[in-house]
C-alpha cells in the first residue's frame, strides 16, 4: 500500500546545475607521499561484482576513511588491500605497496600482513593472556629475548593507550578485558609487529561511546606513524579524526576528497545526500 | 482457547515429558544399581572370572576394558584430529568433502554388531591377528571414529571466525592459527567429547564379541612385558570386556551366582561409564579456566 504522505522526491531535485557525476582528490599532482594504492582493481564475490573502482590512492601518515552505505564496497576495499578476502572473493587488479604489486601468487601474504596490519569490527583478543595475545605472533618468527619482548608489549599497550589499566595483570586472560579494552589490545597487537599500515574495519562500531571515543584518541595519536585505513558508519567519527574522506556508492567511489572539504562542501550530490542522512 | 491457556497446557506437557525421560533413566539406573552395588567387593573388583564355582569376580575383564578402551583412543583420536581439522579448518565445498562428510555419516550409522563382524573377517581371519586386543581395538575404532570426528569437528566449530581473521591478520598462515589459536580453545570442548566418547567405547560389546573375543586368559600383572602371553599388556592376548562378560555369563553362564556376577558386573559398568559423564564436563571446565587463565 502506498503512503499518502509519503512524497518522493526525484533525484533531480537535489543535483545542482553544475555537479559532477564523482569527483577523485588527484595526489600524485600534489605530490604527496602515497603508502599504498590500487590500479584496475576489481573484486567480485562469486558473479557478483562488489567492487569496480580501479585506482585509489593513499596517503602515507594519514587518516583515509571510507564511508558509505552497507554493499557499497567500502570494506572490500580495506579487506583486498592486505589480502583478507583470497578466500571468498575473486580479487583482479594491481595492489602497489613499496613498488611491489602484492595481489600477485608469489607474493608471501604472511610477511605482507605484517606490513599491512588489520583491525576487525569486533574485539577479537585470542583466549590467552594479555601478554601473549601480544607477543604471540612476533615469537612465531623470530627470536626475542624476554627483555624485548616485555618492551614491545609495553610500548604497544602505551601506543594503544591501554597500558595504565592493564600493567598489573599483564598474565590476565584477555577475555576478561571489557569490548574496549579488548578492542585497544587488538589494536595494540597489531602494533607489536611494527606494521606500516593500519587497515581499521568499523573498529569502534560494536563498542559504547565511551570505548569509541578512547578508540578515536588511539587513532588519533597513531597517525604520527602509521598510515591508517578506516572503514566507519558513523559520519562523526570520519568528520572528527581523518584527514581524507572517500565516499562508496554501489562499489565506485563517487567522491574522494580532504575530510573538510567533503563535510562541509561536497562536490557531487550523492555525497551531500549521504552525510546529510537522506539515505543508507 | 486463549494464548495464556494454551501455553500453560504447552508447557505442562513438555514439563511431564522431560519428566518422563527423566524418570525412565532414573528408574533404569537405581534398579541396576540396587541390584548389583550389594555385590560389589574388592575381591569382586580384582579377582579373575570362575566360569563354574561361585566367588568369581571381574577383575581381569575390568582391566581389559580399560585396556582395550586406552588402546582404541590412541588409535582413534589422532586420527579424528586430523579428519575433524581438515573438514572444519581446510575443506572447500566441493564434491570431495561432500564424500567425506556422506562417508563419515554412513559409517556412524553402522550397528556395531556389523562392524565386530567386519573387524572379525578382516582383522581376525583375513590379517591373522587371532581373538585379540589389537583386533578389539581396530573394531572398536573404526565403531568411535566417525563420532569422534563429528565431536571435535563441533568443538573446532564453535571456534568464533573472529579467531581465525585475527590469525591471518597477524600474518600467520592457516596451520599456525589452528595450532596455537583454534586447537588451544578448543581443547575443553575436545576433552569433553573424547571423555563422553570414553565412555560409549567402554560399554561397547557387540563389536567386541567377534574380535576381542570372549575369553579371559589369568593375567600375571607382575608381568608388565607386552610380549609375553600372561602380561596384562600383550595386545595380541584375547581379552574379553566387562560388557562382553555380561552379555555371554546372561546368555550361557554356568556359575551357581551367575546372577550376583551378572549384577555385579553391571553395577560396575554403569558406575564407570556415569563416572565418564560427569568427569568429562567437569574437566572441560577446569581446563577451559586453566588455558585461558580466567
Amino acid at each position: 500500500m502506498t503512503n499518502p504522505n509519503f512524497e518522493f522526491k526525484p533525484a533531480s531535485d537535489f543535483i545542482r546545475e553544475d555537479a559532477p557525476e564523482r569527483y577523485i582528490y588527484n595526489m600524485a599532482s600534489d605530490k604527496h607521499e602515497i603508502a599504498i594504492s590500487t590500479h584496475d582493481l576489481q573484486v567480485s564475490y562469486g558473479d557478483n561484482l562488489a567492487l569496480s573502482e580501479g585506482d585509489l590512492e593513499f596517503e602515507r601518515y594519514k587518516i583515509t576513511s571510507l564511508i558509505g552505505a552497507s554493499g557499497s564496497g567500502k570494506s572490500t576495499v580495506l579487506r583486498s588491500l592486505n589480502r583478507m578476502n583470497d578466500d571468498v572473493a575473486t580479487v583482479n587488479g594491481q595492489i602497489m605497496y613499496r613498488g611491489v604489486d602484492i595481489n600477485t601468487k608469489n607474493i608471501d601474504v604472511y610477511e605482507m600482513r605484517r606490513h599491512i596490519g588489520m583491525v576487525f569490527q569486533r574485539p577479537n583478543p585470542f583466549a590467552k593472556s594479555i601478554y601473549d595475545n601480544i607477543t604471540f605472533a612476533l615469537t612465531q618468527r623470530g627470536n626475542y629475548t624476554k627483555e624485548q619482548l616485555d618492551e614491545i608489549v609495553e610500548t604497544s599497550l602505551k601506543q594503544a593507550a591501554l597500558w595504565d589499566q592493564v600493567k598489573d595483570e599483564l598474565n590476565k586472560s584477555a577475555l576478561a578485558l571489557s569490548g574496549g579494552q579488548a578492542q585497544r589490545l587488538v589494536i595494540a597487537r597489531a602494533l607489536a609487529l611494527k606494521p606500516d599500515i593500519l587497515l581499521l574495519d568499523e573498529p569502534s562500531s560494536a563498542l559504547d561511546p565511551i570505548s569509541s571515543a578512547q578508540v578515536e584518541d588511539t587513532l588519533i595519536e597513531l597517525k604520527n606513524q602509521y598510515t591508517i585505513i578506516i572503514v566507519t558508519h558513523n559520519m562523526q567519527q570520519a568528520a572528527r579524526i581523518s584527514d581524507y574522506t572517500a565516499f562508496f556508492h554501489l562499489g565506485k567511489v563517487i567522491e574522494y576528497d580532504l575530510t573538510r572539504k567533503i563535510f562541509t562542501r561536497p562536490k557531487v550530490a550523492l555525497t551531500n545526500d549521504y552525510i546529510s542522512g537522506n539515505f543508507g | 482457547m486463549k494464548a495464556k491457556t494454551a501455553d500453560k497446557i504447552a508447557t505442562g506437557f513438555i514439563y511431564a515429558i522431560s519428566g518422563i525421560v527423566a524418570l525412565i533413566l532414573f528408574a533404569m539406573l537405581s534398579f541396576i544399581l540396587v541390584r548389583g552395588v550389594p555385590h560389589l567387593s574388592w575381591h569382586f573388583l580384582t579377582s579373575p572370572a570362575r566360569a563354574f564355582e561361585a566367588g568369581g569376580g571381574v577383575g581381569v575383564q575390568l582391566f581389559n576394558s580399560f585396556y582395550l578402551l586406552i588402546l582404541a583412543m590412541v588409535i582413534s583420536f589422532p586420527i579424528a584430529l586430523g579428519a575433524a581439522i581438515y573438514l572444519n579448518e581446510y575443506a572447500k565445498k566441493n564434491y570431495f568433502t561432500a564424500i567425506v562428510r556422506t562417508a563419515i555419516e554412513i559409517l556412524s550409522s553402522l550397528p556395531s554388531v556389523v562392524v565386530g563382524l567386519f573387524g572379525f573377517l578382516l582383522f581376525v581371519v583375513q590379517f591373522k591377528l587371532g581373538f585379540s586386543i589389537l583386533s578389539g581395538a581396530i573394531a572398536l575404532t573404526l565403531f568411535n571414529l566417525p563420532l569422534l570426528t563429528r565431536s571435535i569437528e563441533t568443538s573446532l566449530a564453535q571456534i568464533p571466525d573472529l579467531q581465525r581473521e585475527a590469525g591471518s591478520a597477524l600474518g600467520l598462515s592457516r596451520w599456525e592459527t589452528v595450532l596455537h589459536v583454534i586447537l588451544p580453545a578448543a581443547v575443553p570442548s575436545i576433552v569433553t567429547g573424547v571423555v563422553l566418547s570414553a565412555g560409549r567405547v567402554f560399554g561397547e560389546a557387540a563389536a567386541l564379541i567377534y574380535t576381542a573375543g570372549q575369553s579371559a586368559p589369568a593375567l600375571n600383572f607382575g608381568d608388565w612385558n607386552p610380549f609375553n602371553i600372561s602380561s596384562p599388556l600383550n595386545p595380541m592376548r584375547p581379552a574379553e570386556t566387562l560388557a562382553v562378560h555380561i552379555w555371554k555369563i546372561n546368555s550361557e553362564g554356568i556359575m551357581p551366582d551367575v546372577n550376583a556376577v551378572s549384577a555385579g558386573a553391571s553395577a560396575v559398568l554403569i558406575i564407570v561409564v556415569l563416572l565418564f559423564n560427569f568427569s568429562a564436563r567437569k574437566l572441560g571446565t577446569k581446563l577451559y579456566k586453566k588455558l585461558t587463565s580466567s
